[in-house]
């Protein structure tokens, strides 16, 4: 075998230069150039280019040229490729090809959190991140799974380790089995990166949001390690992160699409335009996906139907998921014509086979064969750079091709694989088209008989036609071009077997022995069309008019299919909770137009606004939830650290949480998700507003100030965690103290080196968010109970020269309401939770009515995706035990809590000018008996108590559709899953997830 | 004898003490305060909108009660009474109810859900109908009070865990210990059914969801318990006491109901072939999903103990007012039915509230009220002493200012528990006061 240097390979992209070889040889030398020439084929020299009767020239493991010429060089073999086509081996891009399984270097530990990477040497101090890690020097042949690439006709793949955030260089390596120096095509071919942190037993980062913090500080840390921080130490994996800046960067943004817009905003804040890699759901928001100029890596997987026979099982599937079912067939074609650039990756797929099935289904619903090879060959290759490689046949590219029997995305099979021009036979079968029928002859004989054959080239089903009704079974075995076939004919007392080949012309002759044992000659010529009915072509075109889920936003039952526009509306003689100096008015105009409040008065002009009836009804500002923890995806808590003031709720905002449109219907428009309660120092909070089917940026309240969740007592000192958390500082209350003050004086010293020394420091995004808070930028909400530590906190703060926003759930806030006003503070807290731990015992449903009276102004908030829907009545408690006026009852729920979040210039009461977010009652706002009948944001209605009722409908109507359609596709075959009941997630301030791998 | 003697006079000399100091720091004993006297004199509760609750509304009535029985309830406003011999209760303008009844709580078992020396309601094992709840409640709860003031005199107790948990009992709450406390000492046996579904994670952190695989073993092994408990309590003697089975004896002569947890709809059908299979007085507890098979439910004359209406819709296509609207759903449909409150303790004060928000989904305030009163007397087979204001019944009654149902105006005034009136004080007023106080602030509520 003939050795290759590397860098021949590598820079011998149009030349074929003499091989050498640095191995020594045992034996005689036995150089070969492989030089062959295949002709009379169809070649697509690319996805674009067919070329009809063409000839394929190779040498050397490359490719020479592909030309219409019929001539063949001196020195080549000739191989007639008549009736095969000949197709670019695929490339795929997302594999660990040969490489090494990846475990975990530690056990982590029993008694808490593991804090310090075990990774020996001089390397990031965090084991997710490991951009060190080298692809091609872990790479090692493994040719039974290449065996499974080249099967699916893959010549290449992008091989990187899969694990961790930052994971290091893939390199382009061939699937044949050539040694590991012939094989690697090209050493680093891109940076891969992911939200994921893999096996890593260390704590940090468990919560997404904790990835994304990470990704952002390991940007700034290499950047800062080239100018300053390598004088200090080396540091390998900032060397190779800052090397591997040079190469285009995957990103793994595999949740959902909203990971996509994720990671390319993240990439956008370094000048880092990702390559994606997406889910296969990317058709539910292309538009945005289309802006992220991103291109695509997207996987082919398709769910299977559900057994849906039994109706109560049935109900327990969602309609998005049904829907999905139906739709992600459609995904690629979508793309396609949103002209998205993407390649395919067979990632994620359960059995590679199901790619081509699943690939043959979206063909046969109308995405372009084009596209399909295209994304398989050209796309990958040009998207991770490697087109001059990989993925056509154009002079130079590597001798990766298929031949095969026809168009592999129809009947055609792969034959051959050729990888670096050693061929790979993939299919012995016959490949053939012999559907038809045919005349059996035999010399010396009259008779012809009738041979129909039919099926699969690969498994042809051939029968003797008797007449109209009746068929004899013939027994066929077809091996290369010898055929021997076997039937019993009618009136025969024993069997006919006939041996044979099947020359070039397609006719078969050959010698064989009738039921007496006798010897004679057969032939079978004179094809003819199978006298098909075109039962098949009507079902297909039935298929074409396949009705299909309407996209909604958000995707989820109650989503809206048109964008729900703003409205100008008058709403007359309704009682309007004014939350100003006009108090409650009865009998009230209210007038909303452009998004605002236009008119609040008497006997107003409709002037074409749609005009709403509000007798007996009321009308106030949509209600503000100072602390919720709904819509948010992959972890409530960084709960890791005792501070994580780097990590962002914002990052992390889940658009598609049906709990919006429950809290919509509970009057909410508004509320801040809020980072959870396992540490001194949380994350930064969002505020978002309730715009149903937005986007998570859409939905972020626009000029919002930052605000960020601290917490003192029980959570913070893991007090409630058993065995497994009493090793992170702090374990006390009086710890709990010196981690803020640590905190915030490390914060002061890195402003004061910033401020002498600029350019030597370190940005530092823990100590930048600090260093906001202390200079007034950023605002906390503290998470607190008993009156000892908040005095503590506000002493910290006085004690730095800032003043703490907010403290929520206050529990014990009544007992210091004098000191809480002096420092300033706002108050949110629950109605009347208490006695579910120790640090609650002294809570009081009072608390929210002395506050307030005492001149603190005081939210009453959820803190629970289901009391967020019923914050009215909740607000209603702290006029029963408190003794609350309402209309102050009221204010706790929407004007307190808009001051509170600084947005009261925005939101929060109904005065002309403010922002349309207004709630239509069926009656006193504070009652058990009042339902929301409408609810508005900007002006757009987003909950509709009648349109509800027809959403119902339409659901339902819809389910049933998509039930049948499963069952139907169940009858026809198709694979189906058992049922499983989907999986929602409520978020507290103590929940903890782990975003694992 | 002489012993008992002595011990008796020395806790009476304790008693005296304790009295004293309490009588100088007034504030201390609130926190969970005697419970009341046994009534001297007949009382007439004169003028007030009489909520019978069994649907019935008197407007401007009398309820009168004597030796802790109602004794009259009528329709005018009395006046000829002897106002010597008899306390007069003038309620014009306000509203009387009968004592609010959870059923389905840990009442009394947990003071404090995360510290474990708290907790009193989940003992080792699987089958433990051996278990008496009644022993562990504590009549002292400091939370007890606060459930109280807003009108829930009555619960039923019951612990968790394991497929049979132990025994419930129903308990008055206003009690000096538990033996006091009775109403029902062995009231029923708990079941969680087998589960369908398994969800792993924790309450906040719901995990992946799977199927049970063993569903019909555990289905089984339930089953066989039951049908060895029957054959048990067929047996005249026993040559070997097996007192998991004694405790199951008052299920086979219906003395003691089947409490059965069961929500998915599937389960719910399996949990009725259960209870028609060993011929008991079963009631499903929880049955989330019980809107599905309304006719199964009535066809076996099933009753059932809701879960609370603030609770989330289960899956993301439901109504999102499902629990909202399922007490009307169950009651178009001709369900026996009652309501609990929220699970912990803290929160069982709720209980009126949860019922209210049942009316704004379609059911009336007076089904409302039926729902944790009579109702709910009836599925707990106590409705022979409570569950309504009828003559004969325990005087077990509140009288609110405003609505009970509506948190805005629900204010309990007085509560009566056979007939002893209930101090409504508790550790939370007290903490209200006493920072008031520091403030110089007056106070709004009592």
């Amino acid at each position: 075998m003939k050795k290759i240097f590397i860098l021949s390979i590598l820079f011998s992209c149009t030349l074929s230069l003499i091989g050498q070889s640095t191995f020594p040889k045992n034996g005689v030398n036995d150089k070969r150039s492989k030089h062959y020439a295949f002709t009379n084929a169809t070649i697509y020299k690319d996805y674009k280019t067919k070329i009809d009767n063409a000839t394929l020239i190779i040498k050397d493991g490359k490719v020479v040229n592909v030309s219409a010429s019929a001539f063949i060089p001196k020195g080549a073999v000739e191989v007639d490729c008549k009736g095969k086509t000949i197709y670019p081996s695929f490339v795929e891009t997302i594999s660990n090809y040969g490489l090494p399984e990846v475990k975990p270097l530690g056990e982590g530990r029993k008694d808490g959190i593991q804090q310090i990477s075990d990774k020996k040497g001089a390397y990031h101090w965090n084991e997710a991140i490991k951009p060190e890690i080298e692809a091609h020097i872990l790479f090692n042949v493994d040719d039974k799974r290449a065996g499974k690439y080249r099967e699916l006709g893959y010549g290449s793949v992008v091989s990187h380790q899969n694990d961790g955030i930052a994971r290091g260089s893939g390199a382009l390596v061939s699937l044949g089995k050539k040694s590991e120096n012939e094989s690697i095509l090209k050493d680093k071919v891109s940076g891969f990166y992911s939200f994921k942190k893999g096996v890593s037993k260390q704590g940090y980062p468990s919560a997404l949001m904790g990835s994304i913090a990470l990704l952002r500080q390991t940007y700034l840390d290499g950047e800062w390690y080239e100018k300053e921080g390598k004088k200090s130490e080396l540091n390998i994996s900032y060397q190779a992160w800052n090397e591997l800046q040079e190469y285009p960067s995957v990103f793994l943004a595999e949740g959902s699409w909203k990971d996509i817009l994720r990671a390319d905003k993240v990439g956008d804040e370094y000048n880092v335009q990702y390559i994606i890699v997406g889910n296969g759901d990317e058709y539910k928001r292309l538009d945005d996906i289309k802006r992220t100029g991103a291109k695509l890596i997207v996987p082919f997987s398709l769910p299977d139907a559900y057994d849906v026979e039994d109706p109560i099982d049935a109900h327990y599937i969602g309609l998005a998921t049904m829907k999905h079912w139906e739709l992600a067939p459609y995904n690629l074609q979508k793309l396609s014509e949103a002209n998205i650039d993407f390649a395919l990756t067979g990632k994620g797929l359960k059995e590679p086979k199901k790619l081509f099935e699943n690939l043959k289904i979206a063909i046969e619903k109308g995405l372009s064969e084009e596209v399909v090879l295209g994304a398989l060959t050209a796309m990958p290759a040009k998207i991770l750079g490697v087109d001059d490689l990989v993925g056509s046949l154009n002079e130079g590219r590597c001798a990766n091709f298929l031949i095969s029997s026809g168009n592999i995305f129809d009947d055609g099979a792969i034959l051959e694989n050729w990888i670096q021009g050693e061929p790979y036979v993939i299919n012995r079968q016959n490949t053939r088209d012999l559907k038809g029928v045919y005349d059996l002859t035999f010399a010396g004989n009259r008779t012809i008989y009738k041979l129909e054959i039919d099926g699969k080239p690969s498994k042809p089903k051939m029968n003797i036609l008797v007449d109209d009704t009746t068929k004899i079974k013939v027994k066929s075995t077809i091996k290369d071009n010898v055929i021997s076939l076997s039937f019993t004919p009618k009136d025969s007392k024993g069997a006919l077997r006939l041996s044979g080949t099947i020359d070039k012309e397609g006719n078969w002759k050959g010698r064989g022995q009738d039921a007496d044992g006798k010897w004679i000659d057969w032939q079978v010529k004179n094809k003819q069309p199978l006298d098909k009915k075109k039962k098949e072509e009507e079902k297909k075109d039935e298929e074409k008019v396949e009705k299909l889920s309407e996209l909604t936003y958000p995707f989820l039952p109650y989503g809206w299919k048109e964008k729900l526009e703003q409205e100008a509306v008058l709403f007359k003689n309704v009682t309007v909770w004014t939350n100003t100096d006009d108090g409650i008015l009865e009998n009230a105009d209210v007038l909303i137009r452009d998004g605002r409040i236009a008119k609040v008065g008497k006997d107003l002009a409709a002037g074409g606004a749609k005009v709403i009836e509000g007798e007996n009804k009321h009308l106030t500002s949509g209600i503000i939830d100072e602390h919720s923890h709904i819509a948010i995806e992959r972890g409530v808590n960084e709960w890791t650290q005792a501070s994580s003031a780097e990590v962002s709720i914002g990052d992390v905002v889940n658009s598609e949480d049906i709990n919006i449109y429950r809290q919509l219907a509970g009057g909410v428009t508004t509320a801040q998700l809020l980072h959870g309660s396992a540490n001194p120092i949380g994350g930064q909070s969002a505020i978002i507003k309730f715009r149903w089917g937005a986007t998570p940026e859409e939905m972020k309240f626009e000029n919002a100030d930052g605000f960020i969740k601290f917490a003192l007592g029980e959570n913070v000192k893991h007090s409630n965690w058993g065995s497994g958390g009493t090793i992170r500082f702090p374990q006390t209350r009086l710890g709990v103290e010196q981690c803020f003050v640590d905190h915030f004086t490390r914060a002061k010293d890195y402003e004061k080196a910033k401020m002498s020394n600029p350019s030597k420091v370190r940005t530092d995004l823990e100590m930048e968010t600090l260093l906001e808070i202390m200079n007034k930028k950023r605002f906390i909400t503290c998470h607190s109970y008993v009156q000892s530590e908040i005095t503590m906190l506000m002493r910290v703060a006085e004690q730095f020269g800032f003043t703490i926003n907010t403290f929520t759930h206050i529990l014990e806030g009544y007992k210091i309401a004098d000191k809480m006003k002096e420092h300033g503070v706002y108050a949110s807290t629950f109605s009347d939770w208490w006695a579910y731990k120790f640090e609650v015992n002294d809570a009081i449903p009072h608390n929210a009515a002395i506050l307030a009276e005492m001149g603190v102004p005081t939210a009453i908030n959820s803190d629970d995706a289901e009391m967020g829907r019923r914050l009215n009545t909740e607000t209603a408690k702290a006029v029963k035990y408190g003794g609350a006026s309402e209309e102050e009852a009221w204010k706790m729920v929407t004007l307190n809590p808009a001051k509170i979040l600084h947005l009261d210039n925005r939101v929060g009461s109904i005065e002309k000018g403010k922002d349309a977010d207004i709630v239509l009652w069926s009656g006193h706002p504070l009652s058990v008996y009042t339902v929301a009948e409408q609810t508005y944001v900007d002006g757009v209605c987003y909950w509709d108590i009648e349109r509800d009722i027809e959403l119902r409908k339409e659901n339902a109507k819809e389910r049933n559709r998509l039930i049948q359609k499963m069952i139907k596709a169940k009858e026809g075959g198709a694979k189906t899953q058992k049922v499983k009941l989907p999986e929602d997630k409520h978020y507290h301030c103590d929940s903890m997830e782990d975003e694992g791998n | 004898m002489k012993t008992v003697f002595l011990y008796k006079s020395c806790s009476l000399v304790l008693l005296t003490v304790v009295l004293i100091s309490l009588a100088s720091v007034p504030s201390f004993s609130q926190w969970v305060p005697a419970p009341g006297k046994a009534q001297e004199k007949p009382v007439y509760i004169v003028g007030g909108t009489i909520h019978v609750g069994n649907g019935l509304v008197i407007e401007k009535g009398t309820v009168v009660f004597d030796n802790g029985k109602i004794s009259a309830v009528t329709n005018t406003v009395e006046s000829n009474i002897d106002e010597d011999n008899a306390e007069v209760i003038n309620a014009e303008g306000k509203h009387v109810y009968p004592g609010l009844i959870s059923p389905n709580t840990l009442n009394g078992l947990v003071e404090i859900n995360a510290l474990r020396p708290t907790r009193d309601y989940n003992e080792v094992g699987n089958f433990k109908p051996h278990l008496r709840t009644i022993i562990a409640y504590n009549t002292d709860s400091w939370v007890t009070p606060t459930v109280r003031s807003n009108g829930v005199l009555i619960s039923q107790i019951r612990p968790q865990g394991g497929r049979i948990p132990g025994t419930s009992a129903i308990v008055q709450m206003d009690a000096w210990n538990y033996e006091d406390a009775v109403i029902k000492e062995e009231d029923g046996i708990i079941v969680n059914f087998p589960v369908l579904m398994t969800r792993g994670g924790w309450w906040a952190e719901p995990g992946k969801i799977k199927e049970n695989e063993k569903y019909f073993e555990q289905l089984n092994e339930l089953k066989s318990f039951f049908a060895e408990a029957k054959a048990y309590s067929e047996l005249g003697n026993v040559e070997e006491v097996n007192l998991k089975f004694e405790a199951m004896k008052g299920v086979f002569d219906k003395t003691k109901k089947v409490y059965i947890n069961a929500n998915h709809s599937k389960a719910i059908i399996s949990a009725i072939d259960f209870i028609n299979e060993f011929d008991v007085d079963g009631i499903i507890v929880g049955g989330r999903d019980a809107w599905m098979i309304t006719d199964l439910l009535k066809e076996n004359e099933i009753s059932i103990i809701l879960n609370r209406t603030h609770s989330m819709p289960f899956l993301a296509d439901d109504d999102i007012d499902l629990p909202f609207k399922m007490p009307k759903i169950l009651k178009d449909a001709g369900i026996n039915f009652c309501m609990m409150a929220e699970n912990l303790s803290g929160e069982q004060r709720n209980l009126p509230f949860t019922a209210g928000k049942a009316v704004a989904y379609g059911l009336s305030k007076e089904e409302a009220l039926m729902s944790i009163t009579s109702s709910a007397a009836k599925i707990l087979g106590i409705d022979d002493r409570l569950g309504s204001l009828e003559v004969g019944k325990d005087a077990t009654l509140v009288i609110s200012s405003g609505d009970i149902l509506d948190p805005v105006t629900n204010n309990i005034e007085k509560a009566y528990v056979s007939g002893r009136s209930v101090n409504l004080e508790n550790k939370q007023k007290e903490l209200y006061r006493k920072f008031m106080d520091k403030y110089g602030l007056e106070h709004k509520q009592h």
